[in-house]
């Protein structure tokens, strides 16, 4: 095996940040070498030196032992290298083939469509992509679409193909399609660098692992050598509680009641077809679901965001059906929403007025009629002290912090406000081991409280390690609900395709 | 009808059509490419006055054509450059290019023509006369005698098309108006793509406002687009930003505007038919007559982070 990829004390310093101090990496050819670490590591940012979209401070990058300069992703293309990111840089307008051969189409001055569609066809079958170039992308679940992405790569001959947090939004259905395909590569001789923070993932696909902590490498090791507990503590450099601990549940009375629910969203689609529901006092309810199965819909309606077109919502016995979501909020609803950056916080606002947001208008934050300061900013220092905000700054405009962070806020402000049903949505989502450890512990200590939680995840781990019940949804209906400590994933994977019996096999997603 | 059997009738809207459609079409470039320009009036006025400036200077008309396309070309430059090196607003830009340019061309007028305005012998386009249409007198008479802009911009609707859904630089200047990142991290530069939907879209703002001046007449008077830009502006929107769709909602304002002429004889007032354009596009807009989507990323300045 000879050296493919080789960095060596690799810097990027932002002003006021050193997001990489020190990296060096060493990818092998036909290897899977997963780059592992939490958010804020530095992963994206050596990922997008390589990949020419910023340029290093100092260090070196090397390819195939000769030194590399990029000053854009054209020339890291040039060179050989591909990358599926994050979010994936599709245009849902255009079609697969149009999206793959953008920037090299085949044609002279006219574009050549069915050239186009011949070739992205022919490397679909190579790879066994199973991809029709000629559909719109819109048209394409998540999984497909990442496979475009990944077309997109090989298409302009890729020699190192790097996946940026891959598995993040696919199904445990489509993870392991991906996983096959990364085997396919890997068999091909395409080496690939895995960058994730999920500790399972990679010691199911890859090959080696390197560790990155506050924007330097902590260790490369071959796999097997690896125990979780082991990696864990590398990435967030202390010991790290895996598993939750979970006291019995004790159930108090139902709390938040759904008796057969209609709910439109804003295309007025009807998204939620004649759904029941029960949370009760002192339990967690987890909804798992593929994303897009009527959960935001689900939610915006107890919280008041969309109205219901049929059926009703009780919460403590009282008929909240046509409560506006100021009132539930006054009645006891919590809400921490899926996209916290647009709907849980007001950006350009400071930490004060984010965090007295929901209470502004109450003693004794508001004086007659104006904004007590002194009495918002007493409160929200203490609540940045007691969920550990960093930095620990009121003065922060929200939007300066980072995802954690900014998660931490949200909660701070729902939970201290001592609500009956908190709806938390990917409370988790994006953020690190150390973070989400100690958000998992807050929704805990909520339910021995007796408060009840509705939780709605697209991580079947948190979902199985939280819940006390498993609420399953598929295109707008509840198509079992499962005791939380006796499901697995897989019983939850092939709920969430909509099948109820475990004898049918799932079907093949083209 | 007889209104609607007089070929004048037909004659007049392919003649006001022509006026809408080119900024429209020109628009369409922009905006496809990601810049919204509401700025199709203003530089319609750049074009139509110099181009009777040159054609005056040089007398030529088809040079006058040249230069008062390449005036719309340079003012569009420069919005382009705003829009798209500053990230400056566009819609605040656009209408900045508006006033700049009325006040511009109407404060040129005054001081190099003077008082009485762009000389009487000042040449103008040739109109296009088909005598082998004579057999056909109701063609004939819609399309004979209409100005050479009219023909070639039937040409430039078909070519537009062309360009914008048949080659490679088409499909760069829409990918870049849908999601700039990706056409970015697919090694496409952005911002020459969006400079190049931009000027385009100035040239042909410029030929349109070039069709007042020295197509159907040979003078230059203060405003005297007299709003089309913006009308070119809704059917740009109502023809769904696509070459075909921008020349089909040209023709249908044409029409009205053509209609509110005819009818005036009849005693009916031209204003209510002149408020068919922004109707139907108020309407197309909240999607009740064919819903009209814009490209994704028109009107956000794309930014990199290095």
């Amino acid at each position: 095996m000879t050296h493919f990829l080789e960095v060596i004390d690799l810097k990027k310093h932002f002003p006021g940040v050193k997001a990489n101090d020190g990296v060096n990496l060493t990818v092998k050819s036909g290897e899977v070498h997963a780059i592992l670490g939490e958010n804020g590591a530095g992963k994206s940012t050596l990922m997008n030196m390589i990949y020419g979209l910023y340029q290093p401070t100092s260090g070196q990058i090397l390819l195939e032992g000769k030194q590399v300069e990029f000053s854009s992703p054209r020339d890291a293309i040039r060179s050989g290298i591909g990358m599926v990111h994050q979010h994936f840089m599709l245009i849902p307008a255009l079609s697969v083939a149009e999206n793959i051969v953008l920037g090299d189409e085949p044609g002279g001055i006219q574009y050549n469509r069915k050239e186009a569609v011949r070739r992205v066809q022919q490397i679909s079958d190579q790879y066994k992509l199973q991809v029709d170039p000629t559909r719109r992308v819109a048209d394409l679940s998540v999984g497909l679409q990442q496979r475009v992405e990944i077309l997109k790569v090989l298409y302009r001959r890729a020699k190192l193909l790097i996946l940026d947090e891959p598995t993040a939004l696919l199904t445990p259905q489509e993870t392991r399609e991906l996983f096959e395909i990364v085997g396919h590569l890997k068999a091909e001789g395409i080496p690939i660098v895995f960058i994730s923070h999920k500790l399972d993932e990679v010691r199911e696909i890859a090959d080696v692992v390197t560790v990155m902590r506050a924007g330097k490498t902590v260790e490369t090791l071959p796999i097997g050598d690896a125990t979780p507990q082991d990696l864990a503590n590398l990435m967030v450099g202390r010991d790290v509680v895996l598993r939750v601990q979970k006291n019995p549940i004790q159930l108090g009375n139902k709390l938040l009641e759904l008796r057969g629910i209609h709910v439109r969203d804003a295309s007025r689609h009807e998204r939620i077809r004649d759904l029941s529901l029960t949370v009760s006092e002192g339990e967690i309810l987890g909804l798992a679901g593929i994303d897009g199965n009527g959960q935001s819909e689900l939610v915006e309606a107890v919280a008041g965001l969309l109205p219901t077109t049929a059926g009703s919502i009780h919460l403590a016995g009282q008929d909240i059906t046509r409560v506006r979501p100021f009132d539930r909020t006054e009645l006891g609803i919590a809400y921490v929403p899926q996209d916290r950056q647009r709907d849980g916080l007001v950006l350009d606002f400071d930490l004060v007025e984010n965090i007295i947001l929901r209470d502004f208008h109450k003693s004794p934050y508001s004086k007659s009629g104006a904004i007590n300061y002194r009495a918002a900013r007493a409160y929200a220092e203490r609540l940045i002290r007691e969920f550990d905000v960093r930095p620990a700054d009121a003065d922060r405009k929200a939007g300066e912090l980072s995802g954690g962070n900014q998660q931490k806020v949200i909660l701070a402000r729902e939970v201290s406000r001592d609500p009956r049903l908190l709806i938390a949505v990917q409370p988790t989502r994006g953020l690190d081991v150390g973070a989400i450890e100690g958000i998992h512990r807050q929704l805990l200590r909520l339910r021995d409280n007796g408060k009840g939680i509705l939780l709605v995840s697209l991580e079947l781990d948190e979902i199985l390690s939280l819940s006390d019940r498993i609420a399953v949804i598929h295109d707008g209906r509840i198509v079992d609900i499962v005791d939380g400590d006796s499901a697995t994933r897989e019983q939850l994977g092939l709920l969430m395709t909509g099948v109820k019996s475990t004898a049918e096999t799932r079907g093949e997603r083209v | 009808m007889s209104v609607l059997a007089n070929p004048q009738l037909w004659f007049a809207t392919l003649a006001m059509a022509t006026p809408l459609a080119l900024p429209a079409i020109g628009g369409t470039f922009s905006e496809r490419s990601g810049v919204v320009n509401i700025a199709m009036e203003g530089i319609m006025l750049i074009g139509a006055f110099f181009a009777v400036a040159f054609s005056y200077w040089t007398n030529s008309a088809w040079l006058g054509l040249l230069f008062g396309m390449l005036m719309g070309g340079v003012i569009s430059a420069i919005f382009a450059w705003a829009a798209i090196r500053l990230a400056a607003d566009q819609v605040v830009l656009g209408m900045a290019v508006n006033i700049f340019a009325a006040g511009l061309t109407a404060f040129l007028l005054d001081t190099v023509f003077g008082f009485n305005g762009t000389p009487a012998n000042t040449p103008s386009l040739p109109t296009v006369h088909l005598p082998w249409l004579k057999s056909m007198p109701f063609l004939s008479g819609v399309f004979n005698d209409q100005s050479v802009l009219v023909y070639i911009m039937i040409v430039i609707v078909i070519v537009s098309h062309w360009f914008l859904f048949y080659t490679r630089l088409g499909l760069r200047i829409r990918s870049v108006g849908e999601n700039p990142l990706a056409a970015d991290t697919a090694g496409l530069s952005v911002s020459r793509l969006r400079y190049t939907g931009v000027i385009i879209g100035g040239l042909l703002s410029a030929l349109g406002g070039a069709y007042l001046s020295i197509g159907i007449l040979h003078s230059f008077d203060v405003n005297m687009t007299n709003g089309r830009g913006y009308i070119a502006l809704a059917a740009m929107i109502f023809g769904k930003w696509t070459p075909f769709g921008a020349f089909g909602a040209s023709l249908l304002f044409g029409f009205a505007t053509a209609l509110g002429i005819a009818l005036q004889s009849f005693n009916v007032s031209s204003n209510l038919l002149g408020m068919l354009p922004y109707v139907l596009t108020i309407l197309a807009l909240a999607g009740l007559v064919g819903r009209s989507t814009p490209p994704a990323a028109d009107g956000i300045p794309y930014e990199q982070h290095r």
